[in-house]
């Protein structure tokens, strides 16, 4: 099934959230918007769910200090707990201090890392990834809003016009 | 305040004054320790009766020493505390004046209401420390002169060598260039603040950009000697140079606290307009990252003298782990493991009641900050949170909120012609 979509192109972030705000007002499926740059409360006026990625970045930093935590203490306790300049190795806790900074390590290390690897997959970023750029403009100057059609074309057209397109593009979408 | 008073004078009485009350008490509590009393005998049994007798005299003595000395470390302790909450926000406020930030200065009132105990905590301070160099207690060891008298049997050569630098007029001298320092600072920038109100340019708000700056260089060299003085010199014999840092953001995240406390307070009753909930949330933030920069700093000093284990600087944390066990341990977790996990999320940090639990939490837990630093050294294991160190924490809190609430009526809570408030006003994040 082939569907139609508008594209709407605007050349300033200010009248783009204000067309972003009309469009939602009167109803009209945003399907997407391309910006060259982050522009500021459009995720909050195109009515987006907030992201969950800092609550998963902590608890990969739970899982990084559990892993450490669990190496040390086998390594170092468990497996062959020899004296070593006079450390204790009696128990995990008797010699924490010393592990203190692997421990914190591990953590920002997951933290950090797994947390970036899930903002690619969920983005689907990866190398030789095809680009998805309906206008090579929309990197450079121009701001584009692609919104769906459902047998309304003239009054969607007429409507887009107003909200201070530039540029007004039918396109058939795969 | 008026508990307080009490609390304090009892503490006061209640302090011992000679060595057989010492003894007496003692025996007390060793009724109720059998097995602390039978290993006692079981230790004498080895000497012959004249030498423990003399051991047992100087045992005593010790004792009276720390019990006398509870009462007076209960106020220098809530008074140091409070003075420096005071001044941790002064600090705070310096650093927004220089930085030149868009979203305070809608609390640059408060913060000015806050510091407004400066003066009267910095009177009250420099009298304990007066009364401590006259010796009406023996908070600070080092100023008993037959330490540094090489005729006498109580000569100790580690504090003589440092009678160059640790000695009371030296001492006090310095004290007082601290504090009245710090005071002409809160003083001019309140009047320059005010001064702004009514100009028709900013030559105030520039000058209060100058002396914040000077103050700022002032008062990190000031604030590294205070700490030396009047909180590492209860133990002469030990030393650590992160101490002055360490103590910085001990007091710097309660003062930050304090502001988030009283600027949430002032909200609630509605005089504060145009702080929002972005404003709070910044202050969340910096009471969530200082909390975390003070247990670096705590873990750093603690981790770099345990790994290598010097007895002459271990002992310091050997009397706090066998003393002070629960006290050490616990402010760890009050100021860094609770804060950590509250503050962390994005929300929370601007709930009112989440943030006041939280504020308090870490006021009570620098609070022991501060009393694990003096305590150990002067009252050593006959420490007790009672009715003087209640008494004192409940007479200074009652002075401390007494102060800043009529500081706060003196002037509008919103400063009017400063470049950044209109900014400040629709500070937004």
């Amino acid at each position: 099934m082939s569907t139609k979509v508008i594209h709407a192109l605007y050349n300033d972030d200010d009248i783009l959230m204000d067309a972003v705000k009309e469009t939602r007002k009167a109803h009209h499926h945003i399907e997407e918007v391309y910006t060259p740059f982050p522009v500021h409360g459009l995720d909050k006026a195109m009515g987006l769910a907030p992201t969950r990625l800092a609550i998963a970045s902590f608890m990969y930093g739970a899982v990084g200090l559990a892993v450490a935590t669990w190496m040390m203490n086998f390594i170092m306790i468990q497996d062959w707990p020899q004296d070593i300049g006079g450390k204790p190795s009696f128990s995990y806790i008797e010699n924490m201090p010393a592990f203190v900074p692997i421990m914190f390590e591990l953590t920002v290390f997951f933290a950090a890392h797994l947390m970036v690897i899930t903002f690619y997959m969920r983005s689907k970023l990866w190398p030789f990834k095809q680009a998805e750029n309906p206008d090579v403009r929309t990197t450079d100057d121009h701001f584009l809003m692609e919104v769906t059609v459902n047998n309304n074309e003239e009054e969607l057209t007429s409507f887009l016009k107003n909200t201070g397109a530039v540029e007004i593009k039918v396109v058939e979408k795969h | 305040m008026a508990v307080g008073l009490l609390g304090i004078g009892y503490g006061f009485f209640d302090a011992p004054k000679t060595t057989e009350q010492v003894e007496k008490i003692l025996e007390a509590k060793h009724h109720g320790h059998d097995a602390h009393a039978d290993a006692h005998h079981s230790k004498a049994e080895g000497h012959d009766h004249a030498a423990h007798e003399a051991e047992h005299q100087e045992h005593l003595e010790h004792v009276l020493h720390q019990l006398q000395n509870k009462p007076w470390a209960a106020v220098y302790v809530s008074a140091l505390f409070f003075m420096l909450i005071s001044l941790g926000v002064l600090a705070f406020y310096a650093i927004q004046n220089v930085a030149q930030a868009g979203w305070s200065p809608i609390l640059f009132r408060v913060m000015q209401g806050i510091t407004a105990y400066l003066p009267v905590g910095s009177v009250i301070f420099f009298i304990l420390l007066v009364l401590s160099a006259f010796h009406f207690n023996h908070l600070f060891v080092w100023m008993d002169a037959d330490l540094i008298n090489p005729e006498s049997p109580k000569f100790d050569k580690l504090i003589a060598n440092k009678s160059g630098y640790l000695n009371e007029y030296a001492w006090l001298i310095r004290a007082a260039i601290f504090l009245i320092g710090w005071n002409l600072y809160r003083y001019f920038s309140r009047r320059n603040c005010l001064a702004q109100d009514e100009a028709s340019d900013n030559t105030f708000f520039k000058k209060n950009f100058n002396i914040s700056a000077g103050f700022l260089v002032f008062f990190i060299v000031t604030e590294s000697i205070m700490s030396w003085d009047w909180i590492m010199s209860v133990d002469p014999h030990w030393f650590s140079t992160l101490f002055g840092w360490y103590v910085f953001a001990s007091f710097f995240v309660s003062g930050i606290t304090v502001i988030a406390l009283t600027t949430l307070y002032l909200k609630s009753r509605g005089y504060l307009e145009h702080v929002n909930t972005s404003h709070i949330h910044d202050l969340a933030k910096f009471m969530f990252g200082i909390s975390i920069f003070w247990t670096y700093l705590w873990f750093s000093q603690f981790m770099l003298i345990w790994y290598s284990n010097i007895p002459e600087e271990v002992t310091y944390f050997i009397t706090r782990i066998e003393q002070y066990n629960l006290p050490f341990f616990g402010m760890l977790a009050m100021n860094f493991i609770f804060p950590f996990l509250i503050l962390i999320n994005t929300d929370f940090k601007r709930i009112t009641w989440i943030l006041v639990m939280a504020g308090i939490v870490i006021l009570f837990g620098h609070y022991i900050d501060f009393f694990n630093m003096i305590m150990p050294a002067t009252v050593g294991d006959q420490w007790f949170i009672g009715a003087a160190e209640l008494g004192a924490l409940a007479f200074f809190l009652g002075l401390f909120i007494f102060v800043v609430f009529s500081a706060l009526t003196k002037s509008p809570l919103v400063p009017k012609r400063n470049p950044f408030i209109e900014e400040s006003k629709h500070f937004h994040y």
